[in-house]
């Protein structure tokens, strides 16, 4: 029998190191704090210097994005289902385009990671330590920046841009208030409490995401350039 | 779900006509959740009964459970039916995966823990709490038996179905290879997924089938021992298995049978010849 993919027990992966020539770097941070600004300068510069690099975002595989837009759509979705959606979708990406690229040795950087999970399903009631386990299959990063925001510096950030907030981003799902504004201010409140508290438990590399663009690109660039300097250039 | 169900009363949910139902005897009872459970879910009252049927592909487990849902309901049971893969959410998102090979045994897996804490939430739960028998076609087994087999880690599927509800009687039915072989090969025929084909077990399809078949059942057995399950021989005729089976409904429910006896089985024993039946 092909034994072709074994498992670890859950809660391992993410605490070991992993064994691959590539580098995983990955963003963290409530919607608005400028981690996608960031992920995408920091990715320029790497080219600049000659490194391969392969993106991936949260939620964008396409073999859950029928069952999530119709769950979304009809109201569907409870904390659990989705939370084993953003999981499937996540596996996907891992074993499909994650794992491979990091064995090709690319620098793999990931918009949002297992700690986004971490972050809004528990802040949507699922167990912390569930949630943990469904993602103890996930490849540990070499370098895990939180971008800290202020919930209404990143409430003001969304406004500007682009005006209008989305339903499950502002948690309504929860019905926490039937305020926009205000249920995206309690909901996201949730998360900055979930996300400090896994600084510590995984080692999340802090930055104020409230400082200016490029002071905090320098910062990033100077995380980055420590993780990668025995790595030769691809 | 985990006390006596109350004494009558249509309005939790049961069919009009007398009064069937007695109080269960308490029983030492799991916990009622198989793992961290559903934190935001509050379940204070599931008055309710879950009976689940497990046994492998073409065990002869929705006839059975026809012929159960018509006993149960003549005996005055509200009955909420639930099936692996059914939910609204997943069904055709897990056809289509299917169909186009491009799962991983991880993907595989979650897949199936969606549709199914659909199912226990949108259906489920919310029958056990308005007093339904829920009859379950496969439960989280089904998926404990398959990562045993594919070799998938279990502790990590464990914890993945920790969110769910442990059933209060786990019926099994119990078929062996030879037998379920000729069944399938009347039916349908053998299919890729349930011969285990992505596994190259073997040289062709009924190498792959016994071989695949024959590591579940033996995985069966042990669960059957950790979970207790109430093992029916699945081996005999339609008619013989569903006796066993509302025996051992009639047993867990401490219910006299006063109508919908014997009658009953012969009525549904009439219904499509499958081949195998009596």
């Amino acid at each position: 029998m092909t034994r072709a993919q074994t498992l670890p027990s859950p809660a391992s992966k993410l605490v070991e190191p992993h064994p691959y020539p590539g580098r995983l770097i990955i963003v963290e941070g409530i919607d608005g704090s400028g981690k996608s600004t960031q992920i995408a300068l920091a990715q320029r510069w790497l080219h600049a210097r000659g490194f391969r690099t392969f993106f991936t975002e949260w939620n964008s595989s396409l073999l859950v994005k029928s069952a999530s837009r119709m769950g979304k759509k009809k109201d569907l979705l409870t904390p659990t289902t989705f939370s084993l959606l953003h999981a499937t979708d996540f596996a996907d990406r891992l074993y499909y385009k994650i794992v491979p690229a990091l064995k090709a040795g690319m620098i793999v950087l990931a918009d949002r990671y297992a700690y986004t999970a971490f972050g809004r399903d528990v802040a949507r009631g699922v167990s912390p330590r569930w949630v943990r386990a469904l993602y103890s299959f996930a490849v540990r990063p070499d370098v895990a920046l939180y971008f800290r925001v202020p919930v209404d510096v990143s409430l003001e950030r969304i406004r500007r841009g682009r005006a209008k907030i989305k339903y499950h981003e502002a948690g309504m799902d929860l019905r926490l208030s039937d305020d926009v504004y205000e249920s995206f201010r309690l909901f996201q409140g949730r998360i900055i409490q979930e996300y400090d508290g896994m600084v510590d438990e995984f080692g999340l590399q802090v930055i104020d995401a409230s400082r200016e663009i490029d002071d905090q690109q320098q910062q990033v660039r100077d995380l980055l350039g420590a993780a990668l300097r025995d790595t030769s250039y691809a | 779900m985990r006390e006596p169900l109350p004494d009558g009363g249509d309005s939790d949910g049961r069919l009009p006509g007398g009064d069937p139902l007695r109080s269960t005897t308490p029983r030492s009872a799991p916990p009622l959740w198989l793992g961290e459970g559903l934190p935001y879910v509050n379940t204070g009252d599931l008055s309710g009964k879950l009976i689940t049927i497990e046994g492998t592909d073409s065990s002869g487990r929705s006839t059975q459970m026809k012929g159960l849902r018509e006993w149960l309901e003549v005996q005055g049971y509200g009955v909420v039916e639930t099936g692996w893969t059914r939910s609204e959410l997943m069904s055709e998102a897990i056809n289509v995966a299917k169909a186009g090979h491009q799962l991983n045994r991880v993907t595989f897996t979650l897949m199936y823990a969606i549709d199914f804490a659909d199912r226990l939430e949108n259906q489920i739960i919310p029958a056990l709490e308005s007093g339904f028998v829920v009859l379950a076609d496969r439960y989280l087994y089904t998926a404990l038996a398959r990562a045993r087999v594919r070799g998938i880690d279990e502790e990590w599927v464990r914890a993945l179905y920790g969110f769910a509800i442990q059933p209060d009687l786990v019926l099994y039915l119990k078929v062996d290879a030879e037998t379920l072989i000729r069944r399938v090969l009347q039916g349908d025929g053998i299919e890729y997924w349930e011969a285990g084909m992505d596994l190259n077990l073997g040289e062709d399809p009924y190498d792959s089938f016994m071989a695949y078949q024959s590591r579940l059942l033996d995985v069966f057995d042990e669960l059957s021992g950790e979970f207790g399950f109430r093992i029916v021989d699945g081996n005999r005729s339609i008619y013989e298995i569903q006796q066993d089976l509302r025996r051992e409904i009639r047993e867990f429910l401490d219910l006299e049978d006063t109508q919908g006896g014997v009658l009953e089985i012969e009525e549904f024993t009439r219904g499509p010849a499958t081949g195998w039946s009596r």
